[in-house]
């Protein structure tokens, strides 16, 4: 690398040393000028900066999936095991809470105001669940994911009682007719799911904890503690619960749940905690007050009973995909090196090159 | 179409012309918002991307906030619109600072001092030396006695010579002090850019002598923008002012050019289009059927029964917003961006500084560095292109003897000089010749050493070789030449001069000598142009002879005539070339009619053989660049054997037995068919081979065969990977340019002179060499360089980077706006194909204008051979012009990567997040959080070369997306408030983004190698 870093090595740029009187044609001051137009040297302007230059060599490639398939496995297994060790239950309900009087017409059941909407059901504690044990309602098929459900709610409104007729967003449960607008507006609060659940062991109530559901910052900074229900579920079309209007939202946290909405179509919602430890083979009876209509677009209603870990509720997914992942780069790793042992390539062999190959190399192209 | 225009009328031409204000601006403060706004929407893509932010206002189909769209549109708009008014800014201040020059006018009969803007036509301006000349001139008085001004030309063709102008005849002798009086009228033309023409008249009124009409030429004029040197003062009448003057008229925008890579990237754009189309479609239509099917079901969403009448569109709408990320909205910022760091790269780079001058090389169009890599044809100029143009007396023939070819310089050579001291008149008068029919201007230095200001370097080369031989012009004072001679002086007055043109191929003058009253004629020219017109039974053979020899090796060569004129002949051709001079339409073919009638019936002289020598290293360069696929074609107005020679040299053409020259000649349009049949014929046969065939054309068979054998000559130039054009004008050399180009090839043309401007504008890169023959190759150029071995440099090093960087970047682009824009429609499949968006709008935005753009725009630093690589197997170079990183099929690799990615993350992210953890807000950071993960490993995977500036790009960017949702995160009023708290403190987060990299990276690394070790791709 040849660099001039003086700035001033111009030198005789006419051919004085040729011909006989010269024939200056760039004049000494145009050439003092021309030098001060110089770029300054540096490393970066001449694209030299240093830098490193990793190479797929075969030993690199090789190792970098070893190594992978190493660390991914381990963590596999104990992503697995703590799943393994989350106790859960899971009981469908919806089809079992029909009395047989109305299996062909459960529509008709769950909008009628009339019919008895409790139900028993028997669960048996599998092993033994240490508190606390966490309860929710699974609902399948129920899109709050939806465009148009998800869009229905106003934040504002939610958050303090000054904006409490700021409900654009929430058409089409904006407002009454008469009374102005519903607190809280929208399709999401609307719907608020109203199922119940009591759950005996031996006949005796057990308790259950509804308190801190909710996140703590949804309690304290997006729902307002002088925001009361108004006109809520006052309308023509009742959607789901009730609130009741002596409360402030921050404290309805069966609400803020709720209002919190899932990505998926499938989703389970925190309904409260069981703070005492359950036996393995107890039989638990649930009282379940079947209220929320999953029946009309033929969607799923689970109860589920289930203990937590450091990587969360029972889901087996991340350790079989971690062990998977690792498998395969493990695979990849061997058949690489089998592929270096039965066809070795030298790297940086010039002979390789297409132009020095075949010596008409343009007829190819 | 004509002016008249009345000297010193202060009221008649005030409003038929323009006054002298000059403006450069595009804009104006009122236009300057609809007019660059009009401007930007007249382009496709933003017309796009206007229509779509305009489709989010209506908040029914707006997937997320207006903004998300509206913000990067504005800013995008804001940047090239602020690039622009800075620009028209400087444009203002530097038109503002010429308009209120003051200078010197006379108005009603008294000089004042005005400001330059007030000048109008008629007006009569005073300049002292060294001013700067306001507007177009017409002299009418100098302070020289003989009515001579030097005026210095730089900054409208760039020679840095000084020029004569003169006062016309009609002006000559007036008092100073009249000249505040002057009446009288010029016809001009209109307004035209052309420098080096002015066919107009001047007739003065009484009382100034008679009203004879005065013939103008350019010679009478002062242009605007020269320098008056060397003359105490000067005046002149403006005759054209503002804008209309010849600078201003040759000023405009030219059109841009636009690269093989933008168009590629556009078509690539359109299907990008094309394909979002039909996916709004299809997911429009299922949309609606679920809609109609399963929506209607579930009552929580509660549609309506009855729609508004666009019910159905609202779906397809929807969609078309959510999908229009497919095309990234940052991708010409980016594009314009990085284009602009080539351009200055190539501006610094310390290996193309031409050390004599110390001249960096410029790139004047920052946009087409990725062209420079593509390029296929290099046509290229001879003298001053290959060659240094610095032009050496080196031998020659007078009356048949030979000079010079012992010692190989006709200045040592002791039987030259004894033929001198001894007083040979055949040397003598070929000495005359040398020294007196010229343009030179000889300008004494402080020390007494005389310096000659020439034009033409060989002008230059033969004045200086006569003065060694003792023949010195000394002097030139008007139209007397001091011409010393062996101590004796000899004074010649030039009665005319009949100026070269390309067309004639010499000049001539017409002089007398004091001494004894003989007129002469003096001729030089191509021996082509004065042979034939030698008197009847001399024998030129030996001069032909000569000719041929000298060409063999290399020299250039003129042939010197001259022959005595009787006193009645002159003065009736006279006024024949003063009538030609006068006219106004065709004068310059009117006067080379007239000329022809005075040069014939001479007696050659002589043959003089100058040597140009080739720059360093052309030949390797050439060397280079063929090995690197790259066709040379070599244009040039020399002679045949001339350029043969010259491209023997350096490695043009390769020596008989492995090369092969094929002529095509001819004077008649059959035997022009007739050669090239034959040509085409050898070349088709020999097309198989292993063996350089070049054809050699010159430029009389090159009009036949452009005008009426088009097809089979373009034919030859597919076949033909070197060609020689010899005896070529400037628009053959742009015709050639467009032959080639209409052909699909991509093209680079090279010259250093003012013929070569045409051919540097066609081609699709134009490189000028900032040589000897002034500036104005180098100005119309889009690079200029200043030396021809920088073209290797050029080509293989900045060119090929740009290429492969523009490459990656620009379907990097396309790649990240597809992984997202994938997510999203996979997530509408669960979300009851609604439209939802699964990400939020500051997260949208960020995404696209900031996470992804900042690594990818430090890949203008890659670099993924070293250069030293690079030169030693030039055949790299193959990779970029058959455009292997940027096609259909590596774009539908990027396509593939894209969608696997957006399954990757989308699958991992849905069942790693799947039931109680299925939080929107959560759910959709998780997704961003996967991609961006895995954005920063394609980046990394994908460079070549890591310095700390990569390192900081790529890695910090990556806690800059921590930082940055962090701050968002402790928001209270933001949607995404505590989300990114929470995430981090999950196990289960960080697992699933090492998932996400190990599943997303595993193949694209496992692939990569495999094809890169055991698939390397043929050329």
């Amino acid at each position: 690398m040849e660099i001039n870093t003086n700035g001033a090595t111009t030198s005789s740029a006419a051919g004085g040393d040729h011909g006989g009187g010269g024939s200056a044609a760039t004049p000494d001051s145009s050439t003092a000028k021309k030098n001060s137009k110089r770029p300054k040297y540096s490393r970066f302007t001449q694209q030299e900066l240093p830098a490193c230059k990793p190479i797929l060599t075969p030993g690199l490639v090789i190792t970098t999936f070893t190594i992978i398939g190493i660390i991914f496995i381990p963590i596999g297994l104990v992503s697995l095991s703590a799943s393994e060790h989350v106790v859960e239950i899971v009981d469908r309900y919806d089809e079992g809470c029909i009395p047989s009087a109305y299996a062909n017409n459960k529509l008709g059941y769950i909008q009628s105001s009339l019919t008895n909407k409790s139900c028993t059901r028997t669960l048996s504690v599998p092993k033994l669940m240490k508190g606390p044990v966490v309860i929710y309602y699974q609902l399948d098929n129920f899109y709050q994911n939806h465009r148009r459900y998800v869009k229905s709610r106003s934040d504002q409104q939610l958050r303090s009682k000054a904006a409490g007729s700021n409900t654009i967003t929430c058409s089409p449960e904006a407002e009454t007719l008469h009374d102005g607008p519903i607190v809280p507006c929208g399709l999401i609060a609307w719907s608020l799911f109203n199922d119940t659940y009591g759950f005996y062991v031996n006949n005796k109530m057990l308790v259950i904890n509804k308190k801190n559901i909710a996140w703590d910052s949804d309690k304290e900074k997006k729902f307002g503690s002088d925001v009361y229900p108004k006109n809520f579920q006052s309308g023509a079309l009742i959607g789901g619960a009730k609130l009741d209007s002596s409360i402030p939202l921050s404290e309805q946290e069966d609400l803020i749940v709720w209002m919190r909405t899932a990505a998926l179509p499938n989703f389970r919602k925190l309904y409260g905690r069981i703070e005492e430890d359950l036996q393995p083979n107890e039989q638990i009876t649930v009282e379940i007050q079947n209220n929320y209509n999953t029946y009309s677009f033929g969607g799923k209603k689970k109860l589920v009973l289930s203990t937590t870990s450091w990587i969360g509720g029972k889901n087996d997914f991340l350790g079989i995909a971690y062990i998977s992942v690792g498998g395969l780069c493990l695979f990849l790793a061997v058949s690489f090196i089998l592929l270096y042992i039965l066809k070795p390539r030298p790297l940086g062999d010039p002979s390789y090159l297409s132009w020095n190959r075949s010596p008409s190399g343009l007829s190819t192209n | 179409m004509k002016r008249y225009v009345y000297i010193n009328d202060d009221e008649s031409s005030k409003e038929l012309y323009c006054d002298n204000r000059i403006s450069n601006r595009k804009y104006t403060l009122w236009n300057f918002l609809p007019k660059n706004l009009w401007e930007q929407f007249s382009r496709f893509m933003n017309q796009y991307f206007l229509l779509i932010a305009c489709l989010q206002l209506w908040s029914l189909i707006t997937p997320v906030n207006p903004a998300s769209t509206w913000g990067p549109l504005i800013f995008i708009f804001a940047v090239s619109a602020s690039k622009e008014a800075w620009d028209d800014y400087n444009r203002y201040l530097s038109d503002k600072k010429a308009n209120e020059k003051e200078v010197w006018v006379v108005r009603q009969g008294i000089k004042k001092h005005i400001q330059a803007q007030d000048i109008h036509v008629g007006n009569i301006v005073w300049l002292r030396e060294n001013d700067e000349v306001p507007c177009d001139l017409v002299l009418i008085g100098t302070s020289d006695p003989q009515g001579l001004c030097y005026v210095e030309t730089a900054a409208l063709d760039g020679e840095t010579d000084l020029k004569t102008r003169i006062i016309p005849s009609a002006c000559m002798g007036i008092d100073f002090e009249l000249l505040h009086k002057i009446k009288g009228v010029i016809e001009c033309p209109n307004p035209d850019k052309d420098i080096r023409r002015f066919d107009a008249n001047l007739r003065l009124f009484p009382p100034f002598i008679d009203n004879d009409v005065c013939p103008l030429t350019i010679k009478n004029t002062i242009l605007q923008s020269c320098y008056l040197r060397n003359t105490e003062w000067a005046c002149g009448v403006a005759v054209y002012t503002g804008n209309e003057t010849k600078l201003g008229m040759s000023r405009g925008i030219p059109e841009p050019k636009l690269t093989a890579m933008d168009a590629m990237i556009d078509k690539l754009t359109g299907a990008i289009f094309v394909f979002q189309i039909v996916v709004v479609m299809v997911l429009g239509i299922a949309g609606n059927v679920w809609k109609d099917t399963e929506a209607r079901k579930q009552w929580y969403v509660l549609y309506p029964d009855e729609g508004p009448w666009y019910e159905v569109l609202v779906i397809p709408l929807r969609f078309e917003l959510l999908c229009s990320i497919m095309i990234p909205i940052s991708i010409k910022v980016s594009l314009d961006l990085v284009k602009s760091l080539y351009a200055k790269f190539i501006d610094w780079d310390f290996e193309m500084i031409d050390q004599e001058t110390g001249i960096p090389s410029h790139a004047t169009n920052t946009a087409i560095s990725e062209d420079l890599g593509q390029v296929e044809y290099i046509l290229t100029d001879k003298t001053g292109t290959l060659t240094e143009n610095r032009m050496i007396f080196r031998r020659c023939c007078i009356s048949g003897i030979f000079y010079g070819n012992e010692t190989g310089d006709a200045l040592k050579d002791v039987e030259l000089l004894d033929a001198v001291s001894g007083g040979s008149p055949d040397v003598v008068r070929f000495l005359t010749v040398m020294a007196v029919c010229n343009t030179v201007i000889p300008v004494k230095s402080k020390t007494g050493a005389i310096l000659y200001k020439a034009q033409s370097q060989d002008e230059d080369a033969l004045v200086n070789a006569a003065a060694r031989l003792h023949m010195v012009f000394v002097n030139k004072n008007a139209n007397i030449l001091e011409i010393r001679f062996n101590g004796s002086v000899i004074h010649y007055e030039v009665l005319e001069t009949l100026e070269f043109t390309s067309d004639r191929k010499r000049m001539s003058v017409v002089v007398k000598n004091c001494q004894n009253g003989k007129i002469i004629l003096l001729s030089k020219g191509a021996d082509e142009a004065i042979l034939p017109h030698a008197y009847a039974g001399q024998q030129t053979r030996t001069f032909i002879e000569a000719v041929d020899q000298y060409a063999q090796l290399g020299l250039r060569t003129l042939c010197l005539a001259w022959c005595e004129l009787k006193e009645d002949e002159y003065q009736e051709w006279s006024l024949m070339f003063k009538e030609a001079s006068s006219t106004l339409v065709d004068r310059e073919w009117r006067i080379a009619e007239v000329c022809q009638r005075l040069e014939h019936d001479l007696e050659v002289l002589g043959v003089t053989a100058i040597e140009d020598r080739l720059q360093d290293g052309v030949p390797e360069t050439i060397e280079t660049l063929r090995k690197a696929g790259i066709n040379f074609w070599m244009l040039t107005g020399d002679k045949q054997n001339t350029a043969i020679q010259i491209a023997l040299s350096c490695n043009f053409i390769s020596p008989e037995p492995k090369g092969q020259l094929l002529l095509i000649d001819g004077k008649t349009e059959d035997e022009v068919f007739r050669s090239l049949e034959r040509v085409l014929l050898t070349m088709r046969i020999t097309s198989s081979e292993p063996k350089d065939v070049a054809f050699v054309v010159d430029g009389w068979a090159l009009e036949i065969a452009l005008k009426h054998y088009r097809k089979p000559f373009t034919e030859l130039a597919i076949l033909s990977r070197t060609a020689i054009c010899c005896r070529v004008t400037p628009s053959q050399k742009a015709q050639l340019v467009e032959l080639l180009k209409s052909c699909d090839y991509r093209t680079l043309a090279i010259g250093d002179g003012g013929n070569d401007v045409r051919m540097i504008q066609q081609a699709d890169i134009g490189v000028g060499i900032s040589g000897r023959e002034g500036l104005q190759a180098a100005r119309a150029a889009d690079y200029s360089i200043g030396k021809f071995r920088f073209l290797k440099r050029l080509i293989l090093v900045h060119g090929r980077y740009s290429y492969n960087r523009t490459a990656f970047l620009s379907q990097y682009s396309f790649y990240k706006s597809l992984v997202i824009c994938f997510i999203q429609i996979f997530f509408s499949f669960i979300s009851g194909v609604s439209g939802t968006s699964l990400f939020n709008s500051v997260s949208l935005m960020a995404y696209n204008v900031f996470y992804t753009s900042v690594p990818v725009l430090v890949s203008v630093l890659d670099k993924d051979l070293s250069e030293g690589t690079v030169m030693q197997h030039p055949q790299i170079l193959f990779y970029c012009q058959a455009g292997r990183l940027l096609n259909p099929s590596t774009f539908a690799g990027w396509f593939g990567r894209s969608l696997f990615h957006a399954i990757v993350v989308f699958l991992i992210t849905i069942h790693a997040y799947a039931y109680e953890k299925s939080e929107m807000e959560e759910l959709s950071m998780v997704a961003l959080s996967g991609c961006i993960w895995l954005q920063a490993f394609v980046v990394a995977l994908e460079t070549n070369c890591f310095t700390i500036i990569q390192h900081l790009a790529i890695w910090g960017n990556l806690v800059a997306f921590y930082v940055i949702n962090l701050i968002f995160s402790a928001i209270p009023s933001s949607g995404m408030y505590t989300i990114m708290f929470r995430l981090c403190r999950q196990p289960s987060y960080w697992i699933t983004m090492f998932l996400i990299v190990a599943a997303g990276m595993g193949p694209v690394l496992a692939l990569k190698y495999f094809r890169y070790t055991y698939r390397p791709i043929t050329i």
